[in-house]
């Protein structure tokens, strides 16, 4: 399987995500800058790192979004890549349109950085089944904007679709429906606000989310 | 030309910020505050004849969140 990582100006989890994807995959990710106009050939999944591109002007991720790179990967999400986007490629994801709803403010106005239970509330995606349903796991969260909104009737659409792929175990930042992160309608785009590529490793403390990357890896085969 | 646009958290949506200016406020001995409602303006100088649906264009591509955000246009 063929992965990139795109990065942005503001990014700083880009290497993280890489190292999360060649850990799974046993190949080199490709580092596609914010400005290109297209992906390289044959890549299979793509990530949008966490970090604060553009310094999070305007909203979070909204600067991003509109970067050329960004048509070429909406267009690999249309084709059916992969697409997965954390933390700040969540809000990224939100705003190019790829995913529903948006991420606001954290309702306790404070900046959140600690391990957080999550619940994985759907089994079936490319990027959960290796999780049992309904399973606990701890990921770390480190966010100011991940207060999931969307209004009651995307809310009941994605709950009713099944594409709610992780929702908080607790009190994190007052998201709809405790809600962590969102499948688009064809399950091959996702947008979670913790940090899986934070716990892939012994060295991490956990391993939970090392899960989600060989759950890719397997499914690009 | 300059154009001002007014960006506002739609009716329902929470407002953390809002709530921790009314809170300072209230902190400062200000009882009569009943809500606070945070936003942002930007103002755009513009090349003469642009068109209001131009700008509508710019506010709902980028300027603003529809998701969430209102915004309101004003010619200066």
């Amino acid at each position: 399987m063929q992965t990139a990582v795109i990065v942005f100006p503001g990014s700083n989890c880009d290497r993280d995500l890489a190292v999360a994807f060649e850990q799974a995959t046993g190949k080199k990710p490709h580092m596609v800058w914010h400005q290109e106009t297209s992906l390289p050939a044959g890549v299979d999944l793509i990530g949008v790192p966490g970090g604060f591109s553009y310094g999070d002007y305007l909203r979070s991720g909204a600067m991003a979004a509109q970067s050329p790179v960004m048509r070429a990967v909406a267009d690999a999400a249309a084709q059916g890549r992969y697409v997965f986007g954390v933390c700040n490629g969540f809000q990224v994801l939100t705003e190019t349109g790829l995913l529903p709803g948006a991420l606001m403010r954290n309702a306790g106005i404070s900046f959140v950085c600690r391990d957080v239970r999550l619940k994985v509330a759907n089994t079936q995606s490319a990027f959960t089944s290796l999780y049992d349903a309904d399973e606990e796991i701890l990921v770390p969260v480190a966010h100011h904007d991940g207060n999931y909104f969307a209004d009651a009737d995307t809310l009941d659409r994605l709950e009713g679709e099944g594409r709610v792929a992780f929702r908080y175990a607790e009190q994190v930042n007052g998201s709809a429906r405790d809600i962590a992160g969102v499948l688009n309608e064809a399950g091959n785009v996702l947008g979670m606000m913790p940090h899986p590529e934070r716990r892939s490793e012994a060295a991490h403390g956990g391993l939970d989310g090392k899960r989600l990357f060989d759950a890719l890896a397997s499914a690009g085969r | 030309m300059k154009a001002r646009v007014t960006i506002t958290l739609k009716n329902g949506v929470l407002d953390p910020q809002g709530k921790a200016i009314h809170h300072a406020l209230e902190g400062l001995g200000f009882s009569g505050v009943n809500d606070v409602r945070a936003g942002k303006m930007i103002e755009l100088d513009l090349a003469d004849g642009t068109s209001d649906a131009e700008i509508e264009d710019m506010c709902r591509k980028l300027l603003a969140n529809t998701v969430i955000e209102n915004f309101r246009i004003e010619r200066a």
